[in-house]
């Protein structure tokens, strides 16, 4: 147990020094899961809002599949993104695999469900409190869909959080498309993976420590940013 | 398809700044983890990188998936340690030449309490069919890597067939060499290992070394320039480049210099130009 406490000293002394290789894996770690984060919302919640303003039929099928999807295996993501990444694949001629293009690629993919099925969820909430007013202003479902992204944008944010959360703390995908590659690839969770099979247990829960303050500077970031825009919105309003 | 096409093109631009200034002098290499993991590159490429200008990345894998991985192309050159994997590999055009670069050795490594009663022992067939006897603990790669052909090697040749003790006395853990040094101290197994990842684990808790110095336990390490006739991708000269520093005199000399707590952990045998 006793590694624990080195753990929190050595996290410590590795963020105070300020070590350069740390920085470099940290800003490669942001780099990538904010990147796939906002390709996902980019993808994934035009994909929820439509859903959630539609009804077909197999709506039931569909949205059973996108809640299913949530749970994708990095390492299965991973290994499709390899087979199609790799010189000997359909898109090799790109040149992307063992690039952080290919890691924010797979991220992408494992969280764009986790961000349309999340976000269909709140903006259907949403939307059964505006369909009436949708209706009697003869909205388009386009102009639906864009009302909704808007009016939901703070309960939206936690939605995009719930997707960095996922791509910064996975390994399994990046580790195979980006190959842990020193100075090129390797991010926060390849690092503590490496660690960890040299036997340098406390270095390796060092960094998690590190990686975890990360994800928590990322999220009070964000909840910093809604509290004062709600602010602001609330100070305009009362102007008026 | 077409939105994976699409997004992978706007990874690819995002990148494209960072991807575009390395493209020209950058090589990658398929390598085994005790290469990587023993801090051996991280000791010569500096070295290389310096007098040469390519910088070289290192994909460490297990053996059997860094072939793999070189035969689908994603890889200039090969550095791994299973000789008859390694023909195959060149006689099946995927790679120009194998030439032997650096060998050390294996080690069964065990408990400080050693259950089967082999510790000291210099003959790892003799060791291994007395922990199949004893039924004591062994934790096995189970992953296709080098040492785990070389540890199926030895069960053939000790005449036990551990497959059918799987799951009971006989664990695969189906990963790295690390995790299968951590995995197999934490259930007090016995663990076939390379010497340089050993010397240079630091989770050994009260392990040590149980059988060495079998001839049977020799280690040889070879590279392998992928062949750009299978695979135009590859960067051929600066893959030759390096593979040729590796084998001078200069970077045999620099493979050996290297060591941990003061132990030599790679013994370089390129063949005297």
């Amino acid at each position: 147990m006793q590694s624990i406490g080195e753990a929190f000293r050595l996290a410590f002394t590795l963020v105070v020094t300020g070590e350069a290789d740390l920085y470099e894996i940290v800003a490669l770690s942001l780099q990538v899961s904010l990147s796939a984060t906002l390709l996902a919302c980019l993808v994934g919640l035009p994909i929820g809002a439509l859903v959630a303003v539609s009804r077909f039929r197999g709506r039931g099928l569909v949205l059973v599949v996108m809640n299913a999807l949530m749970g994708l295996p990095p390492v299965v993501v991973g290994l499709l993104v390899y087979l199609y990444l790799s010189r000997s694949g359909p898109l090799g001629f790109l040149g992307l695999l063992y690039t952080p293009g290919a890691m924010i690629l797979a991220q992408t993919i494992l969280i764009v469900p986790i961000v349309a099925a999340l976000s269909r969820q709140v903006l259907e909430d949403l939307h059964a409190e505006y369909a009436e007013q949708f209706r009697s202003l003869c909205l388009s479902r386009w102009q639906s869909v864009t009302t909704l992204l808007w009016d939901g944008r703070y309960a939206l944010l936690t939605v995009g959080l719930a997707g960095f959360g996922r791509a910064v703390a996975e390994v399994g995908a990046v580790i195979i498309v980006g190959g842990n590659i020193d100075h090129a690839t390797r991010v926060m969770t390849t690092a503590i993976a490496l660690e960890t099979s040299k036997g340098d247990l406390p270095l390796a829960l060092a960094l998690g420590i590190v990686l975890l303050v990360l994800a928590l500077g990322v999220n009070a970031g964000v909840q910093s940013l809604r509290m004062s825009a709600a602010r602001h919105a609330m100070v305009g309003a009362s102007h008026v | 398809m077409t939105i994976v096409r699409l997004i992978a093109t706007t990874a690819l631009s995002l990148c494209l700044a960072g991807a575009v200034a390395a493209e020209d002098t950058s090589i990658i290499v398929q390598s085994t983890t005790s290469t990587a993991n023993s801090g051996l590159y991280d000791y010569l490429l500096p070295i290389y990188s310096g007098e040469s200008g390519i910088t070289v990345k290192v994909v460490a894998v297990g053996t059997g998936q860094a072939i793999k991985n070189a035969e689908n192309c994603d890889g200039d050159l090969l550095l791994v340690h299973a000789k008859a994997s390694e023909e195959k590999f060149v006689e099946a055009g995927f790679g120009t030449k194998r030439t032997d670069l650096m060998y050390n050795d294996f080690v069964i490594v065990g408990p400080e309490n050693d259950p089967a009663g082999v510790a000291g022992s210099s003959d790892a067939k003799a060791a291994l069919t007395k922990i199949a006897e004893t039924g004591a603990l062994f934790a096995s790669r189970g992953d296709d890597s080098g040492t785990h052909k070389k540890e199926v090697a030895l069960w053939k040749a000790a005449g036990v067939d551990p497959s059918s003790a799987s799951g009971d006395w006989y664990r695969e853990t189906g990963s790295g060499m690390g995790a299968t040094l951590n995995a197999g101290i934490g259930m007090g197994a016995y663990v076939l290992t390379d010497r340089a990842t050993w010397i240079s684990f630091q989770n050994k808790q009260d392990y040590k070394i149980e059988v060495e110095g079998d001839e049977t336990l020799f280690n040889q390490y070879g590279v392998i320039p992928v062949n750009p006739e299978k695979c135009p991708s590859v960067k051929i000269d600066a893959a030759q480049n390096f593979a040729d520093w590796l084998l001078s005199s200069e970077g045999q000399e620099a493979i050996a210099a290297y060591k941990v707590d003061g132990q030599q952990l790679f013994f370089p045998n390129a063949p005297k130009e």
